[in-house]
C-alpha cells in the first residue's frame, strides 16, 4: 500500500460518488447512484436498506467484485487507506481483498470450498498474504479458529465445511476473513440465513473481534434491530441512493427522512405494546429498471410536494453529523417527535 | 377496510363452534420420522422425533403465534394437523371432529374451513395459471361456483379483499411483486371461506415495508370474518405483534405459552428468556443499556435430543437435576405455562 501524507487525514475508506450499473435485457439497471460515505478507522458503519436498494452492490464496488458484463463501475472513488481502489490493477486489487480488507457472506456454505478441509481454506491466504507455511500457517489457524470460538480447534482443520452447523461455518468465515489483519472487515447480511441464538453468538463475536484487533466494520444488512444494537453510524439506502446518514441515535431517535420513518414504523418492535397497530410504508419497492423521476421515494411518500416529482433532493446537513436528501426533512424532523417515542 | 366490508360472499364464513369451545385443539401430538438404512430390507435405526407431545388449543378468532427456531417442529406441527404428514400419537380436534386418521376424501371438507399460507409465495402459486384461476381453484375444487358470472364476481372481490385490483387477475404470477404475491397466497386461502388458517412463515420472506402491509391486512381479515390464525414464524417480535398468545417450541416441544404481552414482560423459560434477549429492537440507547443472553453451542440435532430437560446443553442456569429430570409443561402464572425445573413455583405448580 502506497500511502501518501495525506492518508493521515483521510479516513480508512473514502467513497465518493460511487456509481455501479447493470445492462439487462430491460435496460440499464443503476443499482449504486453516486454514493458517498467514510468509513473510520475502527468504527462500525452500516448500510442498511430493503431489497434492491444497493446496500451489497456498494459492497460488491468497494471490493471490484462486481461481475463484468453485465455490472460496470461507472464513476467514483474508493480510497482505502490513501489509494484509490477504482485505479489499481487486478493483481494490486487481489492483495487489497486478502490483506486490507475481509469480507463475509451471507450464505457461508456458498463462499467456503465443498471440496477443501478447513484447515486449507484457512491456511491458503496464510500461505499467499503472510508467506507463512507448514506448522507455522497451521498453528496460526489453530489460533484463529480459537479466537472465533470453535472449539477443538486442531482436529477441525481436518473437517471439511458440510461437517460444520451453518454458525460454525460463519464463525470459519470470520476466521478467513480476520487471517491476514484486515483494517476493514465487510459483512454482507452475514447473519441473516442464520438462527436468532446463532445470529446473536455470531454478531457478538464479530463486534467484540473488531474491537479487540481496531478492525472498522461495515456491516450491510436489512434488519433495523442489528444496525440499532451494533453500528456507531448508518446510512439509509433506497434505490440505489443514500437518503439519510448519521449516528444510530440520531438517525432512530430522530429521523428526518419519510422512508427512514417509514421503515421504523413498518417493525414490529419488542418494546412497544404488542396491540399497536403498524403504520406501513404505502405501495411497492420501485421497479429498478423504471425509477420514478424526482425523488424515487415520493409516490409512497406522505411529505411529499410538486417539487418532489421534478428534482432529486441531494444530500444535506440537519443537525450534528445526521444528514438527509429530503426537502422537507425539516418538517419530516419536526413531525417524528410525535410520531416515534 | 372498506373493501372487505363490503365483500358480498362475506356469509361463507361460518364456524360450527361457539366462542368457548376451542376451534382446534390438539392432545399430545407426536411426529416421528424413522431414519432408514439397509439394502432392500430396511430397518430403523433411528427416529428425528420432530414434535414429541405438545398441546395447544387455539379459539375462533384467536391467534396462536408458534415461534421457534429450525428444526424445532413447528412445521411439522402444521402438517400433523392438515394430516399432510401422520401423526404417531396424539389427537387433533377441528371443531370438534376428530382429523388423526381421516381418509383423504374425508379429509376434503375440513380442507375447506381450514387455509394455508406458505412462507415462498413464487413456489406456492403455479407460474402457468393466472391469478384468477389460481384464487379461483379452492371455489372449484369445493364446488362453491354457482355460475362463470359467479365465479368472476367471486374472485374480483377476493383480489380486493385483499388489496389488489380486480383488474389483474389476468396476469401470471410472475408479474407480481413478492408482497402481491402474498396477498394472492392470502386469497386463495380465504377463496373457500375458511373458519382458520394456518400461515408457516407467512411474511418472513418479505421486505420490512410490504412485511407490515401483510400483518395489517392479516389483522383486517381476521377482525372482519373471525378467523383464527396458526401464526408460525422464527422472528418473535412479528410473532408477539399478531398473536394473542405464543408457544415456544424447542426440539419438538412446547417449553413455554403466555398471553403474548406476559410473554415479554415477564418470560418464564430460559429458553424464551434467551430468545427475547437475541432479539434486537431498533432503538440505539435500549439496545445498549440492554442485558444480553447469549447461548452457547449450536441446536442439537432431533435425532439424538439431550437427556432430561432438552435445553439443558445451552441453558445458562442449568443444574445437575436438568440433565435428569424431562419437566413438564405446568401452569406457573394464571394463563401462562412453562417447563423448566428452575422456573419460580415450578415444583409446586401443577400440569396441565
Amino acid at each position: 500500500m502506497n500511502s501518501d501524507q495525506s492518508a493521515e487525514r483521510l479516513p480508512l475508506l473514502r467513497v465518493r460518488d460511487l456509481r455501479t450499473s447493470f445492462n439487462t435485457p430491460e435496460g440499464k439497471i443503476t443499482a449504486v447512484n453516486g454514493i458517498s460515505f467514510d468509513v473510520e478507522h475502527g468504527e462500525t458503519l452500516a448500510l442498511v436498506g430493503e431489497s434492491g436498494c444497493g446496500k451489497s452492490v456498494s459492497a460488491l464496488s468497494i471490493l471490484r467484485l462486481v461481475p463484468n458484463p453485465p455490472g460496470v463501475i461507472e464513476c467514483g472513488e474508493v480510497i482505502f487507506e490513501g489509494t484509490d481502489l477504482l485505479k489499481l490493477s487486478e493483481r494490486e486489487m487481489q492483495l487489497v481483498r486478502g490483506v486490507g480488507i475481509g469480507m463475509i457472506f451471507q450464505e457461508p456454505m456458498s463462499s467456503l470450498n465443498p471440496v477443501l478441509t478447513i484447515g486449507r481454506q484457512i491456511t491458503e491466504p496464510l500461505e499467499v498474504h503472510l508467506g507463512l507455511t507448514g506448522a507455522a500457517a497451521e498453528d496460526r489457524a489453530v489460533e484463529l479458529l480459537d479466537m472465533v470460538g470453535i472449539a477443538d480447534s486442531r482436529r477441525r482443520l481436518a473437517d471439511y465445511p458440510h461437517q460444520l452447523s451453518g454458525g460454525q461455518r460463519q464463525r470459519v468465515m470470520i476466521a478467513i476473513a480476520l487471517s491476514c489483519d484486515p483494517k476493514l472487515l465487510i459483512a454482507d447480511e452475514a447473519t441473516t440465513a442464520l438462527d436468532v441464538t446463532i445470529q446473536a453468538q455470531i454478531l457478538e463475536l464479530m463486534k467484540n473481534l473488531t474491537k479487540q484487533l481496531g478492525t472498522a466494520l461495515l456491516i450491510i444488512t436489512h434488519n433495523l434491530g442489528v444496525v440499532a444494537r451494533y453500528a456507531d453510524r448508518l446510512n439509509v439506502m433506497y434505490a440505489g441512493k443514500i437518503r439519510e446518514s448519521g449516528t444510530a441515535e440520531d438517525v432512530y431517535l430522530k429521523p428526518s427522512h419519510p422512508y427512514t420513518v417509514g421503515l421504523l414504523n413498518s417493525v414490529p418492535r419488542l418494546d412497544r405494546q404488542a396491540s399497536e397497530r403498524l403504520d406501513p410504508i404505502p405501495g411497492e419497492i420501485p421497479d429498478p429498471s423504471s425509477l420514478p423521476a424526482g425523488c424515487a421515494f415520493h409516490p409512497r411518500c406522505r411529505w411529499s410536494t410538486s417539487k418532489c416529482s421534478l428534482e432529486d433532493p441531494l444530500l444535506e446537513r440537519i443537525r450534528n453529523t445526521q444528514m438527509a436528501a429530503c426537502f422537507e426533512s425539516k418538517s419530516v424532523a419536526r413531525a417524528t417527535g410525535s410520531i416515534l417515542h | 377496510m372498506n373493501s372487505i366490508a363490503d365483500d358480498p360472499q362475506a356469509d361463507r364464513f361460518t364456524s360450527e363452534v361457539s366462542g368457548d369451545s376451542p376451534i382446534l385443539s390438539v392432545r399430545n401430538l407426536s411426529v416421528h420420522f424413522p431414519i432408514k438404512r439397509g439394502f432392500i430390507v430396511q430397518r430403523e435405526v433411528a427416529r428425528v422425533r420432530a414434535v414429541d407431545g405438545i398441546s395447544f388449543e387455539i379459539y375462533p378468532g384467536e391467534t396462536l403465534g408458534l415461534v421457534g427456531e429450525s428444526g424445532s417442529g413447528k412445521t411439522t406441527v402444521a402438517k400433523a394437523v392438515m394430516q399432510l404428514t401422520k401423526a404417531n400419537v396424539g389427537s387433533v380436534k377441528f371443531e370438534g371432529q376428530e382429523l388423526v386418521g381421516l381418509s383423504t376424501p374425508a379429509m376434503r371438507p375440513i380442507r375447506r374451513k381450514i387455509g394455508m399460507v406458505f412462507q415462498d409465495p413464487y413456489g406456492s402459486l403455479n407460474p402457468r395459471m393466472r391469478a384468477g384461476d389460481i384464487i379461483g381453484e379452492p371455489l372449484k375444487v369445493h364446488r362453491l361456483v354457482k355460475s362463470q358470472e359467479n365465479y368472476r364476481s367471486q374472485i374480483a372481490s377476493l383480489l380486493s379483499t385483499v388489496g389488489l385490483s380486480p383488474a389483474m387477475s389476468e396476469r401470471y404470477p410472475n408479474e407480481f411483486s413478492g408482497g402481491q404475491r402474498q396477498r394472492l397466497g392470502i386469497a386463495r386461502a380465504i377463496a373457500a371461506g375458511p373458519s382458520m388458517l394456518i400461515l408457516d412463515e407467512a411474511v418472513s420472506a418479505l421486505d420490512v415495508s410490504i412485511q407490515a402491509q401483510v400483518l395489517n391486512l392479516l389483522q383486517d381479515l381476521q377482525e372482519h370474518y373471525n378467523l383464527a390464525y396458526l401464526f408460525i414464524a422464527h422472528d418473535l417480535s412479528v410473532v408477539r405483534h399478531i398473536s394473542h398468545r405464543v408457544a415456544v417450541m424447542y426440539l419438538g416441544r412446547i417449553v413455554e405459552t403466555a398471553d403474548s404481552s406476559d410473554m415479554y414482560e415477564n418470560p418464564l423459560h430460559p429458553y424464551t428468556q434467551a430468545l427475547l434477549s437475541a432479539i434486537p429492537t431498533p432503538n440505539p440507547v435500549h439496545e445498549r443499556a440492554r442485558e444480553r443472553i447469549i447461548l452457547r453451542g449450536d441446536l442439537p440435532s432431533p435425532v439424538d435430543p439431550p437427556s432430561g430437560c432438552r435445553f439443558h446443553t445451552r441453558c445458562p442456569i442449568a443444574t445437575d437435576l436438568c440433565s435428569e429430570i424431562d419437566p413438564d409443561l405446568r401452569i406457573l402464572v394464571s394463563n401462562q405455562q412453562a417447563a423448566c425445573l428452575l422456573a419460580p413455583g415450578y415444583s409446586a405448580a401443577r400440569g396441565d
